[in-house]
């Protein structure tokens, strides 16, 4: 798997005409197995690159490659996993993760399994039954992470997957998404405005400027996970990250 | 509360003293209990029940026919929209009894006329309700099918009609209660032979007011009971609705 993104920018135009640039030549080189996230202030276009990766939108200039093919819808190599309010409130937690199975045809009998077996290695064994409205936000992210790879994907894409959950079940889940990692040895892109997250979870760290969101500086995290979230060498690459988002962030927010 | 009803009836009843103006429950109460025999020479209250129910399903079938894919298609499309959106908004306001001159011009004294008084009460509910529910189906569950590999064809299926299958019902729902409405006022109207609506305008000509009150009964327990199958419907498979995070 290589993913390979050159000079991609992207520029809104809106209604009055008005040209808006989200992103500024964006060239970013992913290598197999490895966890990437993309940091950035709000509003500099980090959530805007994921979706340009995952077909969702188009880029306005320059271009994505997977494998070398040329991304211009999603594919079946990808999955993407969203902030929030992603699941089927209809469909039970066993339907939600096998959606993608039951949209390629698959048979009911080998969904089952499937779901099974996805549900057991986010942690949800024997929540099959139950509807969404049922879990609490960590478990119902986990449901997402199933049904994400129950397509098997080589990436998977996530935008701020944990953001909207309380701080301590959303360490618990960088501590599972790693564990996750380390089993299926998936690619993975995520997106976060938390620099903790980002030095616990990532291999690189990708800076953004403010808009247009250019690369600010790539931060490779050396050493191997789980990391000490309290260890000196996380704390330098902290500050120095946070100083970079400090410099970048609207001093009037 | 309906109970209490029955009771004041009654005691206002044997006040008033006066079948022609308010009949004793006990001159109403056979005419409920003896649903299959004729009254009045129009046939029994099960025959002309029925007759109106068959006229409310077709109108309302119709109805449901042509609001669900046109309000699919105004919510999803912009264009459909504004290209359908003011001349609704023009119809929708006109009573549905106004219609009737119309109707009988076009089509007659006849099913096809009740039925179209039928159509114009219950479409509208059930268009505005699809077009909302349609916009209300929330965007990311729209892009993780597209992740997901979902054709069109397959988001209109899988994420479109059953995100938006509550508020349809809502207007379904709200639409067969305006048709069981129109159907009795529409056979109370010149012209109709049969049904609910004219036995109870046949039993006011003969005077026989214990009559209209069973049929008011009738109409009213039917609309009743419709509602409640709805609303059973609604709690077994909408019950996600308002509970989705």
């Amino acid at each position: 798997m290589t993913l390979e993104l050159k000079n991609v920018s992207r520029t809104f135009v809106s209604e009055d005409n008005q040209t808006m640039e989200a992103l500024s030549d964006i060239s970013l080189s992913v290598e197999n197995e490895e966890f990437i996230c993309i940091l950035g202030p709000s509003g500099c276009g980090k959530t805007t690159l994921l979706r340009i990766i995952a077909g969702l939108e188009s880029a306005s200039s320059g271009s994505i490659t997977l494998d070398g093919a040329a991304i211009t819808r999603p594919s079946p190599k990808m999955a993407m996993i969203f902030q929030e309010y992603s699941l089927y409130p209809w469909r039970t937690v066993e339907e939600n993760v096998t959606l993608g199975m039951e949209l390629r045809g698959v048979k009911k009998a080998e969904r089952s399994a499937a779901a099974g077996k996805y549900l057991d290695l986010v942690g949800l064994s024997g929540f099959g039954k139950r509807h969404p409205h049922e879990l609490s936000g960590g478990m119902r992210q986990r449901v997402a992470v199933a049904r994400a790879l129950a397509i098997e994907p080589s990436i998977l894409l996530m935008d701020e997957p944990f953001g909207a959950l309380d701080a301590q079940t959303r360490n618990r889940m960088q501590h599972e998404l790693l564990r996750i990692w380390d089993k299926t040895k998936k690619t993975i892109l995520f997106v976060t405005h938390s620099v903790d997250e980002a030095v616990f979870l990532a291999d690189r760290i990708v800076v953004l400027t403010q808009r247009p969101g250019r690369i600010k500086e790539i931060v490779r995290i050396p050493g191997p996970h789980p990391r000490d979230r309290t260890g000196e060498e996380f704390g330098q690459i902290r500050r120095h990250l946070l100083e970079m988002i400090r410099e970048e962030s609207d001093p009037i927010q | 509360m309906p109970i209490l009803l029955i009771i004041g009836w009654e005691v206002a009843a044997i006040i008033v003293n006066n079948p022609f103006f308010l009949p004793k429950l006990e001159t109403v109460i056979p005419v409920l209990l003896s649903p299959f025999s004729d009254i009045l020479g129009t046939g029994s209250l099960v025959e002309n029940a029925l007759v109106s129910i068959e006229r409310v399903v077709l109108g309302f079938a119709l109805a449901a026919a042509v609001a669900i894919p046109l309000g699919i298609g105004m919510g999803r499309f912009a264009v459909l929209n504004d290209f359908f959106d003011t001349t609704i908004e023009l119809i929708r306001p006109v009573p549905p009894l106004a219609w009737v001159p119309l109707a009988l011009a076009w089509f007659k004294i006849g099913i096809v006329s009740i039925v179209f008084i039928i159509f114009i009460g219950a479409v509208f509910p059930i268009l505005l309700n699809t077009v909302d529910g349609v916009r209300g189906v929330k965007n990311t569950w729209v892009e993780v099918s597209t992740t997901l590999g979902a054709s069109e064809r397959q988001i209109l299926t899988k994420v479109i009609l059953p995100g938006a299958a509550p508020t349809i019902w809502t207007g379904l729902r709200v639409g067969f209660g305006i048709s069981w409405m129109c159907v009795v006022a529409a056979e109370i109207l010149p012209g109709p032979t049969s049904g609910l609506g004219y036995l109870i305008m046949y039993a006011y000509n003969l005077g026989q007011i214990n009559v209209i009150i069973a049929g008011i009964i009738v109409i009213g327990l039917i609309g009743l009971v419709v509602d409640q199958g709805f609303r059973a419907v609604e709690k077994r498979w909408f019950g996600w609705r308002g509970l989705e995070r």
